[in-house]
This record gives structure tokens, sequence and C-alpha cells, in this order.
């Protein structure tokens, strides 16, 4: 069944593919090809792709309990936040938080979720910036 | 013997303090991260290249990190297939198969060293055959035209998406996937740009090094997300005795014969595109135990069922670099990777490396060879401490590969979009990797999909419009043939050994 969503949305996918190939602009000079006609290949071998996992579909694999989704949604939105936080707050800060959070979801304990957290951040920090020079995120107290 | 003068110039540079180093470092971290579950050679690479990047390292000393790397992360997977049943990497698989009986009847260290000689063994072959096979495959690869390299990038999907995957629609799939990732930004060739919905960003494409994280290292953590409290590894790591760590004389002269035809079948089967190392250790374990297992011990603890997949899956890592190399055509998701290392330095692979850069191939080969020594003796005399670094739980080892990942793209570009649009690869390799959606083709695709469009307008500029040039020479007609047959045949048969390889391992 799930694959049959796969293979639906991978037709849609597809579709839209395709159609936004047609609408690149071309340009004057052209070789024969053109911009547009690999892009139509693959949408078409993506088409049929699908169309190949819709009608003969593997059995459905087993999904977390919605619990467990719910999970990997919030951690996706805790790295979302990290990616826009860190220019603003700097590398020590937003890692340590997201570190912490991270651990914590993976079962420490919560105590131990902030000492990880602040530990991993430092840790990196002093490896990659301290000994090997690499450029991380500043905030505004500088790091 | 030009091979032998290239190969002396070649430690000549290898044999600099900084390279040295480097391949120490590369080995000692591959190690590690090929022993623990859930770091293995793709997604371990993966991690680096963007801090051998950022860091500025040059193309030679980048590669032999990585590539040491890449080595120590095969020899490490069987530390803890051997010691807690659960594969390091996924072609450390079939090592469970003998290696754990043998630790539970208390040869852990026995067969620690047997499967690090045999790791050794397997490895130095295969650097051989990789130093005398890649000048000869160049040499076929000057013959190509445009039209060769487009029917050549075919095939290397098809027998991707044929032999290393149970599901021929689910790989073609991920390859189109990737290949429509890498239309994404401003064309080539007209200048026009293509799918980027006028945002800026996109304009310069999707950075093939960003989805490569994303989809490798970060979808690693969401699978931990999923199933965290179920990690049973960790606390049985401390109760295994490793007993002796140097396989006697007897054992390894039994085992000679093993791990000699194992190194041939691996190089063999890491040179095929699409195969890797996965098939190489399930070959050579197949063969062995249809060739000498009489009386029924392998899977009980036969020393020939460890030596028989490490020499393998060790010697198709380095099979698996001569098409890397020598056509810029990767056989298996850690070389795609090394590709992506390679292409983010400005260095194209193929005959015009050999020619061009003659100093970064032949300095890689050399520093395998000397990585190879490092790593064997970092894996028998030292091996009790890799075993430590086993008791490092997920839970504090997930969150360190996912920030190092975030540090390492942020590095390069300095952009909170970047980081976002690794996120999203991430999320989607999850669930793609749930689907059964094999990830390799993906990216691939990303990393080919610039070039392969590239030959096929390039051959019918040549034709001016006649699409009979991508058939016109025996070249290409051959490499067509091996394209539908490649695909098409596994459907039949390579499901059925990718099904028995994995019930193998079930039983």
């Amino acid at each position: 069944m799930n694959d049959r969503v796969l293979g639906g949305i991978g037709i849609l996918v597809a579709a839209f593919f395709i159609w936004q190939a047609t609408l690149i602009e071309l340009s004057f000079i052209s070789d024969p090809v053109g911009p547009r006609t690999f892009p139509i290949i693959i949408g078409i071998g993506l088409g049929l792709a699908s169309l190949a996992m819709l009608i003969k579909p593997d059995a459905a694999p087993a999904w977390p309990a919605a619990s467990r989704l719910y999970e990997i949604a919030l951690a996706t939105a805790v790295m979302v936040a990290y990616a826009l936080l860190l220019p603003e707050l700097g590398f020590l800060i937003t890692t340590a938080l997201a570190a912490t959070y991270l651990t914590w979801r993976l079962g420490t304990a919560p105590l131990w979720a902030i000492v990880t957290g602040v530990l991993t951040s430092a840790g990196i920090f002093i490896v990659f910036r301290v000994i090997l020079g690499l450029s991380l995120a500043r905030g505004p107290l500088g790091f | 013997m030009d091979v032998l003068a290239s190969l002396g110039d070649g430690f000549w540079i290898a044999l600099t303090w900084q390279n040295l180093l480097l391949a120490l470092i590369g080995c000692f971290l591959g190690t590690i991260m090929g022993a623990l579950p859930g770091l293995g050679p793709s997604n371990g690479v993966a991690i680096l290249i963007p801090l051998a990047f950022s860091l500025g390292l040059p193309a030679t000393p980048a590669m032999i990190l990585l590539v040491s790397v890449y080595f120590g992360a095969m020899y490490g997977g069987r530390i803890s297939s051997i010691l807690l049943n659960i594969p390091g990497d996924e072609p450390a698989m079939m090592t469970c198969l003998d290696g754990y009986p043998m630790a539970q009847q208390g040869r852990a260290g026995e067969a620690l060293a047997l499967s690090g000689v045999a790791s050794f063994v397997g490895a130095f072959l295969a650097i051989w055959g990789l130093a005398f096979l890649a000048p000869q495959l160049v040499k076929v690869a000057l013959l190509f035209g445009p039209a060769e390299y487009f029917a050549l990038y075919a095939m290397a999907f098809a027998t991707l998406g044929g032999i290393a995957s149970t599901n021929q629609a689910k790989a073609a799939f991920a390859a189109m996937l990737g290949l429509g990732i890498a239309m994404v930004g401003v064309d080539g060739q007209t200048g026009v740009p293509r799918f980027t919905f006028g945002e800026v960003h996109l304009y310069d494409g999707i950075d093939f090094l960003v989805a490569i994280v994303g989809l490798f290292a970060l979808s690693e953590v969401f699978i931990f997300l999923e199933h965290r409290g179920e990690d049973s590894g960790t606390n049985k790591a401390s109760k295994i005795g490793i007993g002796r760590i140097t396989p006697s004389l007897s054992m390894l002269k039994s085992c000679t014969p093993t791990m000699l035809r194992a190194s041939g079948l691996g190089f063999i089967a890491g040179v095929l595109p699409g195969a890797g190392a996965s098939l190489g250790s399930f070959i050579a374990y197949s063969l062995e135990k249809r060739l000498v297992d009489r009386k029924g011990t392998f899977g009980k603890g036969d020393p020939r069922g460890v030596a028989a997949p490490e020499a393998g899956n060790n010697a198709a890592a380095g099979g698996a670099l001569v098409p890397m190399l020598a056509l810029g055509v990767p056989g298996s998701g850690t070389t795609a990777v090394l590709l992506a290392m390679l292409l983010a330095l400005n260095i194209t692979p193929g005959p015009l490396l050999f020619q061009n850069n003659p100093d970064v191939v032949w300095g890689l080969i050399a520093a395998l060879f000397i990585g190879n020594f490092m790593l064997l003796a970092m894996n028998i005399p030292m091996v009790g401490m890799f075993v430590r670094v086993l008791l490092i739980p997920p839970r504090i080892l997930m969150p360190i590969v996912a920030m190092i990942s975030f540090v390492g793209i942020y590095g390069i570009s300095g952009s909170s979009f970047d980081l976002l649009v690794m996120v999203v690869f991430g999320v989607l390799g999850w669930g793609l990797r749930k689907l059964d959606v094999p990830l390799v083709p993906i990216i691939l695709g990303v990393l080919l999909g610039n070039q392969m469009e590239a030959n096929l307008r390039r051959a019918m500029t040549i034709s001016d419009g006649d699409w009979g040039i991508l058939v016109a020479s025996p070249l290409a007609i051959a490499l067509w043939a091996i394209a539908v047959i490649g695909f098409v045949v596994p459907i039949v048969v390579g499901g059925v050994m990718r099904r028995k390889m994995r019930g193998g391992v079930a039983d």
C-alpha cells in the first residue's frame, strides 16, 4: 500500500517536473537538444518507475507509532530552528541547545542531557575552531 | 613497468609528514566509524568531506584522508559484527555469521585477529589490482566519445539498480530523482535557469555535498530517534572477553587459500559497477561455503567463514576505486561520496585525471599501501581500544554526528539555506529508507546528472540532432547491451541473491 502512495506521489512529481521543464525559457542560441529535452526524459523515467511501483508494490514497512513520528517531526523542527538561529546566537549556544535536545530525546536523563549537550558543543568548538581553525558561526558574544 | 615507476613517484608524494599524519588520522577515525553501528564508510566519509573541504586541504591530502577513512571503516566493521552480532556497516554483515559464534565460544580475540589479517590480505591484493588495472581501463576510456560516456552513465545506473537492489523500479525511481535534482540550477550550456522557481539560492543548483550529508548522515539520526530504547548492543560489549588476540599459525595457514580466493572474487565484484563491497563479501562467503564447507561448520564459528567475507569486502573496496578513478563512474555508495570530494575540488576523474593529475592518483595508491599497514598495526594489537569505543551509546553519539554534519556544511557556505536543504534531505532520506528505496542511485544521479546531460548534448551537437549517434559505435552498443542485461537479468537472479543475503543474516 505504501508503495502505491509513493508511486502515486512519484507520478504527480513526474508530471509537475515535465510541466515545469516545458516552461524552461529557450535562449536564442541553442544546441540541437536544448535545455528542455533531458529533464523531460528524466520526468518520463520517473513516471514509468512510479507506475511500476504502483502496479507491483512491495509489502508495507513497519511504520513507527504515531508518537515516534511526532518525535521525528519535533527533531526536524529543532534542526530547522538550529539552522535559522545559528547566525543569530552563534555556534556554541545553538549547538549546545540542539545537542541537549537530541541526546535527551534519544534517552539521556534530562540533567545529564544538558551536560552532554554542553560538552558536545564545547568539544566540537575546541576541535574544529581552536585546533583546526574552521570558521564557525559567531554570535553576539563572539563565539 | 611504468606502473612501478609511477608508484615510486606516488610514494615520494605520500611520504610527507602531513600525508602520513592524515593517513593515520583517517585510518583511526575510519576504524572507529566502521566499528560503530550506525556509522559506516559512506556516511563516515560523507561527514568528513565538508570538513576536509573547509579546511582547505589540497586534493591529494584530502583524498588520502578520506580513502584512509574508507579502508579503515572496512576494517572496523568486523569488530561489532564479531563482538555484538550487529554489523558495524553493511559489508560486515556476512562476518556476523561465523564471527559471532566464534566470540560466543570465547574465541573473539582469534576471530578479530584473523579477520584483521584477512582484511589486510584483501586490501593489499586489491591495491595491487587497482594499480595495474586502472591504467589499462584508462586506455579503453580514452576511446570514449560523448556518446559512449552517455551510454556508460546509463550503464552505471542500470547495473547499480539491477544488481544492488531488490526492486528495480525503486532503484530506477531513485536514480531519476537524483538526476532530476541535478537539473536544478542554471543550465551550463545556454545559461537559462531551470527549476529554480525564482529562488536565488537555487541558481547554483543544489550542492551535492549538502544532499549527501543530509541523505547519509542526518537520516541515520532520524532512524535512531525512531528506534530509541531498542539498542541492545552496548550492554553486551562489556561482557564478552576477548581472549588471545594472535591467530595461530596453523589457523592462518588453513585460511590462506580462502583469503586468496575471496580477495580475487571481492576485487572483481568491486570493479563491476553497482556491485560494491556488500556483494563482494556475500559472494566470497557463499563460494567458500560451497567449496570447503564439507563438515557443515560454516555458520557455527568456522574461521574460514570469518576470513572469506573480510578479505572479500576489503578487496571489493579496493576494486570499487578502479572505475571511480579511471572512468569517473563510482560503483558503490562510498566511492560515489569520494567522487563528490573530487568534483568539489574541481578535479574530474577519468582518463584525464591520470594524465593531468598523476600525483593525485599515484599518491593516493601509495597512501593506500601505507595506510593498509597502519590499519593492520591498529587492528590487531590495539583492537581492544576500538572495542571500548563500542561502549559509546548512540544517544550520545548521534547528536555529535548531527552537529558535526551541520558544522561541515555551514563551514562550506556559511548559509542557513544550505542547512535547511540538508534537513529536508535528511527527512527525505529517512522516509525513502523506510520504503526501501536505495539512496545510492540518488547520490549518483545528483553527482552525474550534469555530466550525463552535457555528454548527451555534446554528442547530439556532433551529430547535428541525430539520435542515432548514441548507438553508432560498437563500443556504445556494447555498453548499452551491458546496461540492458545488467538491469533485466538481476530482476530474476539478483533479487534472489539479495534476499538470500538478508535471509542469511536474519537466521
